[in-house]
């Protein structure tokens, strides 16, 4: 309920062209830079632009959902009911994997459709499970950035800079080997990059059982980032109720 | 005169509005240097033979047109919520007066980001700015901006009836990207997107700046981005002036 209340992309006036056209443009325009720099498959920018685009519900929905709540005036009554706080935000997460899901899902479907990527049929399902991993992952991210939407007034510039730095750092354009090596070493524990790799791999054949070690990791990248979230958005609660500001908009 | 003056006041306004906005200065001149940093790594690792300035040129022009996309296609529903749309309208001055430099200012704020770009670019990845034509790339400049600006009329205009039209101006950021040719060549697309790229300014905006920039001459292309602006400009007004006699006589200007 909250989720259909407070995120309001879900207005198909919205969702097709944020969340459904967008992400297949993303695509293309890669794709071309791509051809232009001769320098990996299409397939390449198909997996990275798709699995990354779900960066934009994931980390826009979860600051609707919760530093939402302070826009809307309504944060202090949700904060002041004895209602316990992991499941009042894990509840609200849940709705936002699935819609990562979906539109990563849907991204690479068509974005591979169109360029003619092809994939086994057996990668299929794998590739839905490592989709629906990179989701929560960034999920977890969401989280972190819903508890600086909490004393950050311009939450819609934090989240397209956050967007930004997923689509340089990831690997989702250049391959991690050709960025600088302290850019590496950040890729490392940011969300997308094993998912996005996990998916590459899948594509090219590589079975299930050899890519779960990256599978792991990017679903432990989530759980990390949406702890720490998790307690930045206590914490500024509790800041929040220090200084009186929970509902400075 | 009196609409030069109108025109001018217009800009300012809207500019010293713009300065206040994190989302359309900070943004602006950030978001752009993402896909110019991916571009930057990409051209630099690949087999391309054309020099980086010309990556860093297309990338720079895309912060012009990312300013104005998203914000152009809000600009009328922003008035809606601000409550002025219906003065605005009422106001003896010819609204497209009102609207026309709202939207030019959005492109001029992506000067910021051309700049930032630029810097970017040669600070970071050495690419260094030589240009052929210094006169022409000082006038390819602004005919790019008023252009792109008359483009984002446009959207404001065609997207009038809708509550939420900065999804829409949202949504045709990429596509303009790709098929104006700001960081990848016309010639690889498939025949059918040429036409397209062709009735676009923002194509020959990045063609003028190009060209005086690597060596050409910039002036058709100059000269075309600023027809085709005033193309715009002309149908624009033309879709205005029904939509706000349709939203008179039904009374749904407010839309609400």
């Amino acid at each position: 309920m909250s989720y259909r209340a407070l995120f309001g992309w879900l207005s198909p006036w919205v969702f097709i062209p944020s969340l459904l056209v967008a992400p297949v443009f993303q695509i293309l325009l890669f794709v071309y830079i791509g051809r232009s720099a001769q320098l990996e498959s299409d397939e390449f920018y198909v997996i990275g632009n798709a699995i990354q685009y779900a960066a934009i519900p994931c980390l826009f929905a979860m600051t609707h959902l919760i530093a939402g709540e302070r826009f809307q005036q309504t944060l202090g009554y949700i904060l002041i009911t004895p209602a316990k706080r992991l499941p009042l935000f894990l509840g609200r997460a849940l709705p936002v994997v699935a819609n990562g899901f979906f539109v990563a899902a849907f991204a690479l479907v068509v974005g591979g459709t169109i360029v003619g990527m092809e994939v086994p049929a057996g990668a299929w399902a794998p590739i839905a499970l490592v989709t629906a991993v990179s989701a929560f992952s960034c999920t977890g991210l969401g989280f972190v950035n819903a508890g600086l939407g909490l004393v950050v007034r311009e939450t819609a510039v934090l989240s397209n800079i956050i967007f930004g730095l997923l689509l340089v750092f990831t690997g989702a354009n250049v391959p991690i080997d050709d960025l600088p090596g302290w850019m590496q070493a950040v890729s490392e524990v940011i969300p997308f990059t094993h998912g996005i790799e996990a998916v590459r791999q899948l594509v090219d054949g590589v079975p299930l059982a050899d890519v779960w070690g990256l599978i792991g990791t990017e679903a432990l990248i989530g759980v990390v980032y949406g702890a720490a979230g998790y307690a930045l958005i206590r914490a500024m609660e509790v800041v929040g109720r220090r200084h009186a500001t929970l509902d400075r908009a | 005169m009196r609409t030069l003056r109108l025109l001018g006041l217009g800009w300012l306004l809207q500019m010293k509005m713009l300065w206040r906005s994190t989302f359309n200065t900070l943004l602006g001149v950030i978001y752009p240097l993402f896909f110019a940093t991916v571009a930057f790594f990409m051209f630099q690792a690949g087999d391309d033979p054309k020099p980086l300035l010309y990556a860093s040129l297309g990338a720079a022009v895309m912060g012009i047109w990312g300013t104005t996309s998203t914000a152009a296609g809000a600009s009328l529903a922003q008035q809606r919520w601000h409550g002025t749309l219906e003065l605005l309208v009422a106001a003896p001055a010819s609204f497209a007066l009102i609207l026309l430099p709202t939207t030019i200012a959005m492109a001029s704020i992506g000067i910021y980001s051309m700049a930032s770009t630029l810097l970017w670019g040669w600070l970071v990845f050495g690419i260094e700015l030589t240009i052929d034509s210094p006169l022409a790339f000082v006038l390819a400049i602004p005919a790019t901006v008023v252009s792109i600006g008359a483009l984002g009329f446009l959207l404001a205009v065609a997207f009038v009836r809708f509550r939420q039209a900065w999804a829409l101006g949202n949504m045709l950021e990429y596509p303009v990207w790709l098929v104006s040719g700001f960081l990848v060549p016309l010639a690889l697309f498939p025949g059918w997107v040429r036409p397209i790229s062709w009735v676009l300014a923002p194509t020959w905006g990045i063609n003028a700046i190009r060209d005086a920039a690597l060596g050409g001459s910039a002036w058709p292309d100059i000269a075309v981005a600023l027809a085709l602006g005033a193309g715009y400009v002309g149908i624009g007004i033309l879709l205005l002036n029904r939509a706000l006699y349709a939203a008179r006589s039904k009374a749904t200007l407010a839309l609400s």
